[in-house]
């Protein structure tokens, strides 16, 4: 990481970063740009770095921050037209934890309205375009952030994973990707999607950059009482896995998984056995009940998280409304994007009265043999190898239309986030056309530094 | 005819006296403050905003339930119950739905009776809605109140239980501190549920909401108990349906019917972990409680006092424990104490004292003076108020009394004094004569002269005994 010092200073390694952004314009990663405040924030450090005062670790380090994290900077818009233009009186806990190391936010990034989708293209403003093809979805939901890192515009950049948000386009990109163990950081802040599998992460270039930045962003925070004790505390390198052995999960090495990707995560398998691991097949036939948990679970969360734009207090209010029932349904219409109506009917129909039985808590038994699952397999390997998503990046517009094929992409990555899991994206090779895939590390909980460590000395095999 | 059997449950909503509210630290009180001035952007429901579960609102639930000889449930969990209303930010009100932290309970009536407690969760109170004809105004100061809702079994017959039961809820929770207990301010608010019935078969019931005085419930049970029979009367079938109750009318009127009730949508809280709790710390409560009403019912038992007399004490806490400490000191004592509480202390011209300023020891000091004649029993009372006005705390009864020059005179020397004076006065020549005579009526003009010569502080008993000896 470009950190500022004597040497190098904050400004123009903002200056670059803006400067790239304007350069790359056309991939439409951000949402908007924090310029004029980035800059006044890149004198102020290096005025302390001339004055020989102390600066943090990412003193002047230039970042995007997904446009669902609330800042005093700016607006927080989450993609939706519903928040456009709210200016929030709070910073996210992550957000501020990051700035009193010095790090620089140059600027917000797209996403899918409210994180959902896994293309980026149901945001209000537009989809992002991929690092490594314009005519290719960036994915998503975090699909600005991980562009704007794939392109070199910012060293590090923040994204929400609640199934798959930050692993996929990480993938996508050709980038690193951590979705941490569930409350790792904090959730204060950041527009809530699904609560209960909401986590905040990162993306970089290097396992060691994304290292230090969750290392920051971690720990429990008393505004969220679903974060837990800070365990990111060790250098990278301390973090060996134990067991030295990894399983590799037989059920997604066919059905519904590309040939291609498939290859690829079986390449990954040799390599890890070269930096000395004992690679194991393993059957979980719960696995793929995954979606199904997850399109119940995560819908319901997101029904009830959405209740609170109703045009009364903040954000978007129609302007036609004739009585307290037109503020709501019309206002609620404008302001959401059809996947989050989609997902709004969905929730409201699993909670609904007869059907919550058959449907809520029915997933939640299922997501309890999921995690059973993981526990039993934890006892044998250090952590689970597969996809991130089924195929490279598709075509923009490609499964827009199609809700489902849209799903099917989260078909590896809600497994961990319904279980609360560590998981990581590593960038590994590329498909024939040339886009990146990436893969997925699945550990017990709070091993997340052990994952990356793992992924790290498998890049660095010859 | 044949009898109709009333059935009443009644749920009743507590706001708790914690600091802060519920899942935010803003002020909990907002009496007297300007609308939407305690609001943190938890309350008003910004983006990415997490409730923080408030622990002192944990310990008036557990204090709460005990006072209700309730279960503590050791693991309690918090769900969503989603609706729509500008009062309620979030879009879902944060409660108990599965896994309440009060459990089964009973409480004993002052009549006898008991009314069974089904369980009381905590949750949080929805802000107010002022309508202005074209619009509404919202204030969102309540939204986030800790709030217990306690749900009672059916166990309720008639009108004056469902009051006694609403009394005696109000006496228990303000025994064990958890509310203000001020009903104006809607700090306690009773739904209740009435059917009526010839069978042993349940009626369909109504449910009467935001009832907030003792008078009200009563009323409001007894208009739906007629109401409900002359509709059986008739032919007809009770509606199964919300209502409300007007205080002006004396009638309840239908709001919401069963068909049109809303889905809640019921779901666990993510954001809130659940509350586990140690049976330790539940010990350690319970030893913190302080004497409840019943309790001090048995005891206060022993002094013979009226019915309304004693319940009239229990309606303030701090009475009640004064009376117990004199009942303590010397029980004999204690009953006078009781009538100067329920008849002098009580009265409508007294409401505004501080009950808490005359300690048992001044009480008990007070009614052993005038026990001792030292003191009459008018005296006592002038003391009495004396002590609740007073500003210096240091002054005994006693130092008082002889302040007020009211010590009686039961020296028999001195006495016979002043009586040999007031016979020897010409104006009292001819009473004299007429009691030598055995005219026994004119003694009490002689006993009032020689009163009025004590300015009082002579023990009229004394001195009628004294006047009798000396004139026989």
């Amino acid at each position: 990481m470009k950190i500022a010092d004597k040497n190098t200073k904050a400004v123009d390694l903002v200056r670059e970063a803006l400067e790239k952004a304007k350069e790359f314009e056309q991939y439409h990663c951000f949402i908007s740009m924090n310029e004029a405040r980035a800059l006044e924030r890149a004198r102020e450090i290096d005025e302390k770095i001339a004055k020989g005062e102390k600066v943090g670790r990412l003193a002047g380090v230039p970042y995007a921050l997904k446009d669902n994290y609330l800042s005093r900077e700016g607006v927080t818009t989450a993609a939706a037209r519903m928040l456009d233009n709210f200016p929030s009186p709070i910073t996210a806990t992550a957000v501020a934890k990051l700035e009193a190391e010095g790090a620089i936010m140059i600027g917000r990034t797209n996403l899918d309205a409210y994180a959902h989708g896994s293309s980026t293209e149901n945001s209000y403003f537009g989809p992002t375009h991929n690092a490594h093809d314009m005519e290719r979805v960036a994915g998503g939901s975090s699909g600005g952030s991980a562009v704007a890192t794939a392109l070199g515009i910012v060293q590090f950049a923040l994204g929400s994973d609640t199934g798959g948000s930050i692993r996929q386009p990480a993938s996508y990109n050709g980038v690193w990707g951590v979705k941490p163990t569930y409350g790792t950081v904090s959730r204060y802040g950041v527009v809530a999607m699904a609560s209960s599998t909401d986590t905040m992460g990162c993306f970089a270039k290097t396992a060691e950059d994304v290292d230090l930045v969750m290392s920051i962003m971690a720990g429990k925070d008393p505004k969220d009482s679903t974060t837990i004790d800070d365990f990111w505390n060790r250098e990278l390198e301390d973090a060996k896995p134990k067991k030295k052995k990894i399983g590799l999960i037989k059920d997604f090495l066919g059905g519904g998984v590309d040939a291609e990707v498939v290859k690829a995560i079986r390449d990954y398998a040799d390599k890890m056995k070269k930096a000395g691991f004992e690679i194991e097949e393993v059957e979980m036939p719960i696995m793929k009940y995954g979606l199904a948990i997850y399109y119940i679970v995560q819908p319901a969360e997101v029904a009830s998280n959405l209740s609170r734009y109703d045009g009364v207090r903040y954000g978007h209010r129609a302007a036609e409304i004739t009585d307290l029932d037109s503020v709501y349904s019309n206002t609620r219409d404008e302001g959401f994007m059809p996947e989050n109506k989609r997902r709004i009917m969905i929730g409201n129909f699993v909670l609904s009265s007869g059907f919550f039985d058959a449907y809520y808590l029915k997933a939640q038994k299922a997501r309890t043999l999921l995690i059973n699952a993981y526990n039993e397999a934890f006892e044998k390997y250090d952590a689970l190898l597969c996809a991130v998503a089924p195929a490279p990046a598709f075509k923009l517009g490609e499964k827009i239309n199609d809700p489902l094929q849209m799903y099917m992409e989260d078909m590896m990555s809600v497994l961990p986030s319904l279980a609360g899991l560590p998981a990581i994206s590593a960038p590994f090779t590329k498909s024939k056309g040339g886009l990146p895939i990436g893969v997925q590390l699945i550990g017990p909980r709070k091993s997340d530094q052990v994952l990356l460590n793992i992924a790290k000395t498998v890049e660095e095999v010859k | 005819m044949e009898e109709y059997k009333t059935t009443i449950g009644i749920e009743c909503h507590v706001q708790l006296n914690t600091k802060t509210k519920l899942f935010s630290a803003v002020d909990n009180d907002a009496v007297d403050k300007e609308p939407n001035s305690c609001v943190s952007p938890i309350d008003y429901a910004l983006p990415g905003m997490l409730p923080v579960l408030n622990k002192a609102a944990i310990e008036k639930c557990v204090r709460a339930g005990l006072a209700m000889n309730c279960k503590i449930n050791l693991v309690s969990r918090f769900d969503r119950k989603h609706y729509y209303y500008p009062d309620l930010p979030k879009g879902y009100q944060i409660t108990q739905m599965y896994q309440p932290i009060i459990g089964a309970g009973v409480i004993h009536l002052p009549d006898g009776s008991d009314v069974h407690i089904e369980h009381a969760h905590l949750e949080e109170d929805a802000g107010k809605l002022t309508h202005f004809g074209t619009y509404s105004l919202v204030d969102l100061n309540r939204a986030g109140t800790p709030l217990i809702e306690i749900v009672s079994m059916p166990d309720i017959h008639s009108p004056a239980q469902a009051r006694a039961y609403c009394e005696e809820l109000h006496r228990l929770m303000m025994y064990a501190g958890v509310t203000n207990g001020d009903l104006y301010q809607g700090n306690m608010r009773f739904d209740i549920n009435v059917s009526v019935s010839k069978t042993d078969k349940l009626g369909t019931r109504t449910e009467t909401k935001n009832l907030n005085s003792f008078r009200s419930i009563e009323r409001a049970v007894e208009y739906e108990v007629k109401r409900q029979i002359e509709v059986l009367e008739k032919g007809g079938k009770v509606k199964q349906e919300t209502r409300g109750w007007n205080d002006a009318t004396g009638k309840t009127t239908s709001q919401r019917s069963k068909e049109e009730a809303q889905d809640y949508r019921y779901m666990p809280e993510p954001d809130v972990p659940p509350v586990v709790l140690e049976q330790s710390y539940v010990d350690k409560v319970e030893a913190s409680m302080p004497m409840m009403p019943d309790e001090y019912r048995s005891k206060f038992g022993l002094l013979n006092l009226d019915h309304s007399e004693s319940e009239a004490i229990l309606n303030y806490p701090i009475l009640a424990q004064r009376l117990n400490e004199v009942c303590d000191k010397n029980i004999s004592l204690a009953p006078r104490v009781a009538h100067w509480f329920s008849g002098v202390l009580l009265s409508e011209e007294n409401q505004d004292k501080n009950f808490a300023l005359a300690t048992a020891e001044e009480l008990a000091e007070l009614s052993e003076m005038v026990e001792k004649k030292e003191l009459s029993s008018t005296g006592a009372k002038a003391v009495l108020m004396e002590m609740y006005d007073r500003k210096n705390t240091a002054k005994t009864a006693h130092t008082l009394a002889k302040e007020m020059n009211l010590l009686q005179e039961n020296d028999e020397g001195a006495l016979e004094a002043i009586i040999d004076e007031v016979l020897q006065a010409p104006e009292c020549a001819k009473a004299a004569d007429d009691v030598r005579n055995g005219e026994m009526k004119a003694i009490g003009f002689l006993v009032g002269q020689v009163m009025k010569k004590s300015k009082g502080k002579a023990n009229p008993a004394t001195v009628n005994g004294l006047i009798k000896k000396k004139l026989s």
